[in-house]
């Protein structure tokens, strides 16, 4: 078959796309190919940011060149930003189910459409207006009443007990983050819902079962397949988002959570919040550090896309 | 668990036909506690927004003036003319740039798409949709600042934008397209149109409602965005001079971020102004947007 010049252009235009992932990796690669060499495999578990005496003269190690004492481990952003996410998870899918859920299945058709406007919108919200709304609202509100409290009365709990904190941490970035994902798997879950057939749920009501039943037992494990894809796919998204875990995680350094309400920070919060400060590094290595940090991210979160997309992909929903 | 209660409690009543069928208080439980996490869900997320755009929209009314539109920002104040004009020039720089090239290969993937090579495709536009976009403003700072040069400017700003739309635009593209129903593309062919013709001149204009609204929602996610550019754009308190190298250039998501750690009442409510103008926008585009894909469904009926 002849290939006309028109199709000749969209293969080429098209394969922008799949071209910008490879460059993406090939870039950060190249870059922070020195921290790579000079940080080793342990860069991943060693909890030990430190620039370095920057007012020193850098020295030779490993044959690159870095200030005296700049050791790079991120074991503490693993942590933090792991934790934030699966704790955003753990809030945001029984929410986004029973909204789902609510809007499909207890709300009359000429109410559901507005209503669920509401849990779309949210979705539309810029990052940075989250990490507003927990900086001034949020904030003050958990810091000075809700943690205390919680800490008195149910302290007892492991990781909930302890210094309340001051509002800034890991509780607090977890709640933000499940408000942001929370729209994507309740769009989902709705469409989900309501494409099941009729004569299945039908057939619980029929033997008995209240509504909630129906939900439990038919509708819930019929789209096992598509809570798990959808809540990989939001897992994601929490795993990346960055601004508003800047504003309302508290930004921690080398420190490791004890409790949940200690300060955090994850790695898109600290490739915002330290590029500054790694400007000042003379040989460049905190830099390069930094693309490490980001080519972990991004190696991370196309890890958890590529699965997400297949487990999706195998239950024909399209999100 | 409940399902077997059920049965057993059924089989009961099939013994004596004069006892009532008794719902086991597990089962009350089940349901009142149910019922009430389902509305406890739904209402704990509307506050939720309801209380972003509240009080976005309170603690920016004092500073709802015409000064915003009129002056540009200083270090703890001023307006926001600047930064408008920065938020309105890379948005709309990123969307001519990802739009053509984004809707070509959401017309490839549509139209062409159904091989290997489409599939693969498809699914690499999905994995890049997830890519965080901090990571692909920190590729822009080590390519386009450092390594070409270009310093904190409007260039670097726009591109690393419009590798975060591509996959967005390509995907609604092919979405709009695919909708249409295949009887249409063999009317084309049979009236002896070739491929571009069909696709340019039959399928795009059909779809273009659709497409709008991707580009619509792509819109909104540019200018809602904030780390792809704080490391490409920069900032700058000053008008763009229309360099689109060497020349950094504000934006109203930086607003938000910076000066409300600022000390000064004036900055903070300047934070909030911007947060609510970029809200209302983003909104409003989202609407928009949907509005116009419900025009198209409508419209579309006469097609089937």
């Amino acid at each position: 078959m002849k290939v006309s010049v028109f199709r000749f252009g969209l293969v080429g235009t098209a394969s922008f796309l799949p071209l910008s992932l490879i460059l993406l990796v090939v870039f950060l690669t190249a870059y922070s190919w020195p921290a790579i060499h000079y940080n080793g495999l342990q860069f991943l578990w060693t909890n030990d940011w430190n620039l370095g005496n920057l007012y020193g003269n850098p020295v030779m190690i490993h044959g690159q060149q870095v200030m005296p004492g700049a050791r790079y481990g991120i074991w503490f952003l693993v942590v933090g930003t792991l934790a934030s996410s699966f704790l955003a998870l753990l809030f945001a899918l029984p929410i986004a189910v029973g909204a789902a859920y609510f809007l499909v299945e207890m709300m009359p058709k000429w109410l559901s459409g507005p209503l669920a406007l509401l849990v779309d919108l949210l979705a539309a919200i810029p990052s940075v207006v989250f990490g507003l709304w927990g900086y001034v609202l949020l904030i003050p509100l958990l810091g000075q009443t809700v943690f205390p409290w919680m800490t008195q009365h149910i302290g007892f709990i492991p990781y909930l007990g302890g210094s309340p904190g001051s509002g800034y941490g890991l509780l607090t970035t977890a709640i933000v983050l499940a408000f942001m994902i929370v729209p994507l798997i309740s769009a989902t879950m709705r469409e989900g819902i309501s494409a099941i057939e009729p004569s299945l749920k039908e057939a619980g009501l029929g033997l008995g079962l209240n509504r909630l039943e129906v939900l439990w037992n038919i509708i819930l494990p019929k789209l096992k397949t598509t809570l798990v894809g959808v809540s990989i796919l939001a897992l994601g998204r929490a795993l990346g988002e960055t601004m508003a875990v800047v504003m309302v995680s508290g930004n921690a350094l080398n420190y490791l959570p004890n409790n949940i309400y200690t300060p955090i920070s994850t790695m898109a919060a600290f490739i915002v919040s330290q590029l500054e400060s790694a400007l000042q590094d003379p040989t460049n290595m905190a830099v390069e550090a930094l693309a490490e940090i980001a080519l972990v991210l991004l190696l991370l979160t196309v890890i958890v896309n590529i699965i997400a997309r297949m487990i999706l992909w195998g239950a024909k929903v399209r999100s | 668990m409940s399902t077997s209660n059920l049965t057993t409690s059924m089989t009961a009543s099939v013994g004596s036909t004069r006892r009532q069928i008794r719902v086991s208080w597990k089962r009350h439980l089940f349901r009142t506690l149910g019922t009430a996490f389902v509305w406890f869900s739904f209402v704990i997320v509307a506050v939720a927004f309801l209380s972003i755009i509240l009080d976005v929209f309170l603690k920016a009314l004092p500073g709802l003036k015409l000064s915003l539109l009129t002056e540009v920002s200083t270090g703890m104040g001023g307006g926001l003319k600047n930064a408008i004009e920065g938020t309105l020039v890379l948005s709309l720089g990123s969307l001519l740039i990802s739009a053509p090239i984004g809707i070509a290969a959401g017309i490839y993937l549509s139209e062409f798409g159904s091989g290997f090579a489409g599939k693969s495709l498809r699914f690499l536009s999905d994995v890049l949709v997830g890519v965080p976009s901090i990571v692909l403003g920190y590729v822009g700072y080590i390519t386009m600042v450092i390594y070409l040069g270009w310093q904190f400017s409007v260039a670097a700003g726009i591109i690393t934008l419009s590798v975060m739309l591509l996959p967005y635009i390509a995907r609604t593209t092919e979405m709009a397209l695919s909708n249409i129903p295949q009887a249409v593309r063999e009317a084309g062919f049979g009236i002896g149109a070739g491929e571009g013709t069909v696709i340019l001149q039959i399928l795009l204009p059909g779809a273009m409602p659709a497409v709008m609204t991707g580009l619509f929602y792509a819109l909104a996610l540019s200018m809602g965005e904030t780390a792809p550019l704080i490391y490409t754009a920069g900032w700058s308190n000053y008008m763009w001079n229309g360099q689109l190298t060497n020349q950094p250039i504000g934006y109203l998501t930086y607003v938000i971020w910076t000066f409300i750690n600022e000390p000064f009442e004036e900055a903070h409510i300047l934070a909030f102004a911007a947060a609510f103008l970029i809200t209302m926008v983003v909104l409003g585009l989202i609407l928009l947007g949907r509005w116009l894909m419900v025009q198209q469904l409508r419209k579309r009926g006469a097609y089937q």
